[in-house]
């Protein structure tokens, strides 16, 4: 190497195309990357979803696709609806503090209209699929329950607001996708008046 | 910085990482001399990394069925967020792969890399290169277009010819009496993990023995024979930082060529990419006009040059064979006094001219319809690719070299 | 051997595909006057091809709502989806394939790629070139597409042609409810949207090439007075 080499030029122009170079390297990587978002087909699949809910019996429950999870809409009866008032010291979160549930669903019924919930039925502990269990008090969920949600994988309850029960392993209230009504009958999952597309 | 020291040393306590670095990057002698050809190696390599990230992206979204692969590829071009930029990536990568190598490989010939101590690694470069002529094969099956499908059909009907056992073999490496579901399969298989296994292990190979005998350049001189007192060749420079800064530069300029092609004609008019792969694979009716993707089409216009001899289209496939795998020969076959180009006679010169013209001759004429007169010219063109090898112990010899230089020349 | 030399070299290795395909020539095609800038172009295609070639054809890998591309907002996809179709799906056509391959002999073929296939000149010079040919089960034929099983759809706009044997060349007979300069504006825009709808990246893939490119000859210019920089110490 000769002496009269100028360092400083030398580190200046390093720095310069590491720098371009990185940026390039960056902008090479992105698309790959990005790739592995969801796909046309995936968002397709999982548009907003209209639900006719005219069909739905008291205390019964219908469960819908969307975005590839389970969405339960329970027609729920006036004595379901009474009871959630009166296990609340039992819950977690049973004024629904944590927001696992758009604004307009943060109140007593965790719902739009008191009597249809709508929830996604994806337990917030591990991700199983809790089973839908209306009757009151039956022998193996003990004296207590007053209908809800039992998770089979490990044994979280909820209530027919989707709150979960103190002592449960899962540590949220179930989650409330956005949604709302086109007509009385017409339920749409997936897109709401504030956000649009969700 | 310490912290950096620190680890390094660690490391180098278990794993020879300087002696790595320094065995074959900072210590690493090359020849001063290295011209533009010189960058076709490393760009090689470049283009060996840019396919195996791209093909690992695609074969998260590709699907090797039958019913599904046409429309998975489009899925891949319309529906995967950036699928089209890592397909047309992929699909520009293997041509290029072959326009490098090829440049590679004839930088290897005018400056008579395949020489003496580099018969070896000539020989794992020829391997390398027909494990890519295999790997770009099946590759281009899994689109499953017509191309794709009637490519195949032709090319391993070529191996029913073989005496004897030719029906059974073609049945083998189909898996089936047609292409089909069966061997779309398994030339996925071979495509994504077999082969590239194979290359890796070959580049990898390829690169310990050029550093073990050194690089040639292009004056066909040996930098070892002139050392300082400290064993350095006067002729050599470390590779890094001096040749990693050069390739940068040849690597910059390659993708600038790469991205022209990728964004703004990945077909290449039809050549990169042909307009009869759109449609889906038809077993009942062939398109009216196939040709093999540019880079085979030299050693399809051969196949094709010779005529069927007792009822069989063997020998034709036997020219084919031993055309692709001739320059294997060339370490052998070369009687020359020098090496490289620059002090060669005009006869070599003469020779080497017309084995280029009669390869792109064929090479065009490998994508033509066949008609009377373009078959004649195949196979004049075909007599001059094999006379380039064959003649060659003779006109190496005869012919008048210029005398070495004893240093390189290097202004 | 030099520099001229050793470029002149590479352009011969590379411009062997360039010869090759200038030998293509075969039919006489005319040049498609597609703009893939010209939005307003590719809407009026997309409706003309959505109202029109979706009755028999699908488009399988085109989803309604990738119209965005074209700056058609979600109603307008929304006004123009058949009963049961929502903006995410893909076009199929109204007519299912079985009947109809039993009314034309073949069934339709799918036209996502069609412009791949065929080349947008192909497209153009193909819709303009059907003429009236008593030989014909249909009772016409193709300039470009001999014994074409597709129907002249499109023969009310354009009216009828004839062939004149002795030149090779098409006149109209018969005005449709077009005038030529009408039809042919049409079928450029129809051919357009197939265009764009063979490949939709197109849009962007022009766009984002000058972008990386002109970034990548920064990088050059970088790593050019790098190397000189570090090669002052070569002698």
């Amino acid at each position: 190497m000769s002496d009269n080499v100028d360092r400083s030029k030398r580190r200046l122009l390093l720095a310069a195309t590491s720098a371009a170079g990185g940026v390039a390297a960056a902008g090479m990587a992105t698309p790959f990357v990005l790739s592995f978002m969801p796909s046309e087909r995936a968002k397709a699949a999982g548009a907003p979803v209209e639900v006719d809910i005219s069909a739905i019996q008291p205390g019964e429950m219908k469960v819908v696709e969307w975005q590839g999870k389970p969405v339960w809409v329970v027609r729920r009866t006036p004595e379901m609806l009474d009871l959630l008032t009166k296990h609340e010291e039992e819950l977690t979160d049973p004024a629904s503090s944590v927001p696992q549930q758009p604004d307009y669903c943060n109140n007593a019924n965790r719902s739009i209209k008191p009597e249809i919930m709508v929830a996604i039925g994806i337990c917030t502990h591990l991700g199983c699929s809790p089973s839908y269990r209306p009757e009151v008090a039956p022998a193996d969920l003990g004296a207590n329950w007053g209908g809800g949600w039992f998770c089979p994988c490990h044994g979280s309850r909820f209530d027919l607001a989707a709150r979960v029960y103190k002592g449960s392993p899962a540590p949220t209230n179930l989650i409330i996708p956005p949604h709302q009504y086109l007509s009385d009958t017409t339920l749409l999952i997936g897109e709401d008046k504030t956000t649009g597309a969700a | 910085m310490k912290l950096l020291k620190n680890l390094v040393g660690w490391v180098d306590d278990r794993f020879p990482l300087m002696d790595t670095w320094k065995e074959h990057l900072s210590e690493y002698y090359a020849p001063k001399n290295f011209n533009f050809w010189y960058f076709f190696g490393s760009l090689a390599l470049l283009v060996l990394v840019i396919q195996i990230v791209s093909g690992i992206f695609l074969t998260m979204s590709y699907k090797p069925d039958a019913l599904l692969a046409f429309a998975s590829v489009e899925f891949i071009m319309r529906d995967v967020q950036w699928g089209w930029l890592l397909r047309y990536v992929h699909s520009t990568g293997a041509s290029m792969f072959f326009i490098v190598v090829y440049l590679h490989i004839f930088r290897g010939m005018m400056y008579g890399s395949y020489r003496k101590p580099r018969e070896l690694l000539w020989l794992i470069g020829v391997a390398i290169y027909l494990a890519l002529m295999a790997e770009a094969f099946m590759g281009y099956l899994l689109p499953w277009g017509q191309m794709s499908f009637w490519g195949a059909q032709v090319i391993v009907n070529l191996f029913s010819s073989v005496p004897f056992v030719g029906n059974e073999l073609s049945v083998l490496i189909r898996g089936d009496f047609v292409i089909s579901d069966a061997t779309l399969n398994r030339f996925f298989a071979l495509h994504v993990i077999a082969i590239p296994l194979v290359l890796a292990g070959l580049v990898f190979v390829h690169l310990i023995a050029l550093h073990a005998v050194g690089s040639n350049n292009p004056d066909g001189i040996e930098i070892k024979k002139h050392k300082d007192a400290n064993g350095i060749p006067l002729d050599g420079i470390p590779f890094h930082p001096y040749y990693t800064v050069k390739d940068i530069v040849g690597t910059v300029g390659f993708l600038i060529v790469f991205c022209a092609v990728m964004f703004f004609a990945p077909d290449m008019g039809g050549y990169f990419i042909e307009a009869n792969n759109f449609v889906p694979a038809n077993p009942m009716q062939t398109p009216a006009h196939i040709a093999p993707v540019w880079y085979f089409t030299p050693y399809y216009a051969i196949l094709r040059a010779v005529p069927p001899m007792f009822g069989s289209q063997f020998p034709g496939v036997v020219a084919m064979g031993v055309g692709a795998v001739a320059i294997l020969f060339l370490p052998w076959l070369d009687r020359g006094a020098v090496k490289s180009i620059r002090y060669r006679g005009p006869i070599y010169k003469m020779f080497l001219a017309s084995f280029v013209i009669s390869f792109i001759g064929l090479g065009y004429l490998g994508m033509l319809p066949v008609t009377p007169i373009y078959t004649l010219i195949s196979q004049v063109l075909s007599v001059v690719y094999f006379a380039f090898f064959i003649l060659m112990p003779w006109y190496t010899k005869i012919d008048k070299c210029k005398p070495e230089p004893d240093r390189v020349t290097f202004k | 051997m030099n520099a001229i030399n050793k470029l002149w070299m590479l352009v011969l290795l590379l411009a062997v595909p360039m010869l090759a395909s200038a030998s293509d020539a075969g039919l006489h095609l005319d040049k498609a006057p597609g703009d893939l800038g010209d939005k307003a172009s590719l809407q009026r295609g997309a409706k003309f091809f959505t109202s029109n070639c979706l009755a028999c054809h699908s488009a399988a890998y085109m989803r309604y709502n990738r119209l965005a591309d074209i700056g058609m907002s979600l109603e307008e996809i929304k006004a123009m989806l058949p009963e049961g179709a929502k903006p995410g799906s893909t076009m199929s056509a109204a007519m299912d394939a079985a009947s109809a391959k039993m009314a034309f002999g073949v069934a339709p073929p799918d036209l996502s790629v069609v412009s791949r296939v065929r080349g947008t000149d192909w497209l153009y010079t193909y819709f303009r070139s059907f003429y009236v040919d008593s030989k014909s089960a249909s009772g016409v034929n193709n300039l470009v597409f001999p014994s074409v099983a597709m129907p002249n759809v499109l023969g009310y706009m354009q009216g009828d042609q004839e062939l004149d044997h002795a030149t090779g060349k098409l006149k109209l007979v018969t005005p449709g409810a077009m005038s030529t300069a009408e039809f042919d504006a049409t079928i450029a825009d129809l051919v357009n949207y197939l265009d764009f709808m063979g490949e939709p990246a197109k849009l962007v893939r022009y766009k984002l090439g000058y972008i990386v490119i002109g970034f990548l000859f920064l990088l050059l210019i970088l790593s050019y007075a790098l190397k000189k920089e570090f090669w002052k110490d070569v002698h």
